[in-house]
């Protein structure tokens, strides 16, 4: 995996990850998001553009960083474009439960809404 | 092994990879297995994918089962090509499981259920692969999968 790379929109900070989203980069996008909610960010854009290829594990951590996100009160909202990376999400159902933006301009100021 | 053996003339190919137990390796098996999938004719885009993901979650496994139980031996990792499918064998030697033990994930009754961390890996992988086998005793973990190059026929 690619640097987590940090920046603001906000009332957003977007954490953008690039590469492939496995076991081996699953540890790395779980710290850098805890590091964000740590240290304040509680509105959280988890950007996966830059990611091509995810499996089991990489939707394991993003689903556990959503989790520990809104375990703290802050909510997290996912962008991914990458038709082959939304169809994972989607083989796992979880379409049903999480909102993939196609953009981080479909991502607004209101709150996301999430189960 | 004769029924993985094509015919003289027909399209062919077979690679053995044996890697270090490290999360690391396992990018390296899908960029291999696929690379050598995409050397047979036919072998269509989506089909491609669906070997990438299911490679990546026997292998992560494999990788996994070694970890844990603090084992140092490489796992091995073969491919036959053969003509309209591709056959891959993950062996670990890990301490093996009980078949019976494998959680099915919950019924989607309520949305927050959907949100599992784990074990979202056997299922996709027995979704993705038109056929899956895996054989598991105190010596180790065979996992069979097999991806058809063209549409699935299941």
């Amino acid at each position: 995996m690619q640097a987590v790379i940090e920046s603001r929109r906000p009332p957003w900070t977007v954490l953008a990850v690039g590469g492939d989203l496995d076991v081996a980069a699953a540890p790395a996008l779980r710290q850098a998001v805890m590091a964000a909610v740590s240290s304040g960010e509680t509105r959280l854009i988890l950007d996966l553009t830059g990611v091509g290829f995810i499996d089991s594990f990489g939707i394991g951590a993003v689903v556990g960083s959503l989790k520990r996100v809104r375990q703290r009160g802050g909510e997290l909202a996912l962008v991914c474009p990458e038709p082959r990376v939304r169809r994972v999400f989607e083989l796992c159902d979880l379409d049903r439960v999480l909102t993939l933006h196609r953009g981080l301009d479909d991502i607004g100021d209101s709150p996301e809404p999430g189960p | 092994m004769s029924n993985t053996q094509p015919a003289a003339g027909a399209p062919s190919g077979r690679v053995v990879i044996e890697i270090p137990a490290r999360t690391e390796f396992v990018s390296f098996v899908r960029a291999v297995l696929t690379g050598a999938a995409q050397i047979e004719p036919g072998m269509e885009p989506e089909r491609l994918e669906d070997l990438r993901i299911a490679v990546s979650e026997a292998t992560t496994n494999a990788v996994e089962a070694h970890l844990n139980a603090g084992r140092d031996q490489r796992i091995r990792v073969e491919e036959n090509l053969a003509e309209g499918e591709v056959v891959v064998v993950v062996h670990d030697s890990g301490p093996g499981f009980d078949l019976e033990d494998l959680t099915e994930l919950p019924p989607p009754e309520s949305p927050e259920r959907l949100l599992h961390e784990s074990g979202l890996g056997i299922p996709l992988m027995r979704m993705l692969a038109d056929e899956s086998e895996i054989r598991s005793d105190a010596g180790g973990t065979d996992v069979r999968l097999v991806v058809y190059s063209s549409k699935r026929r299941k």
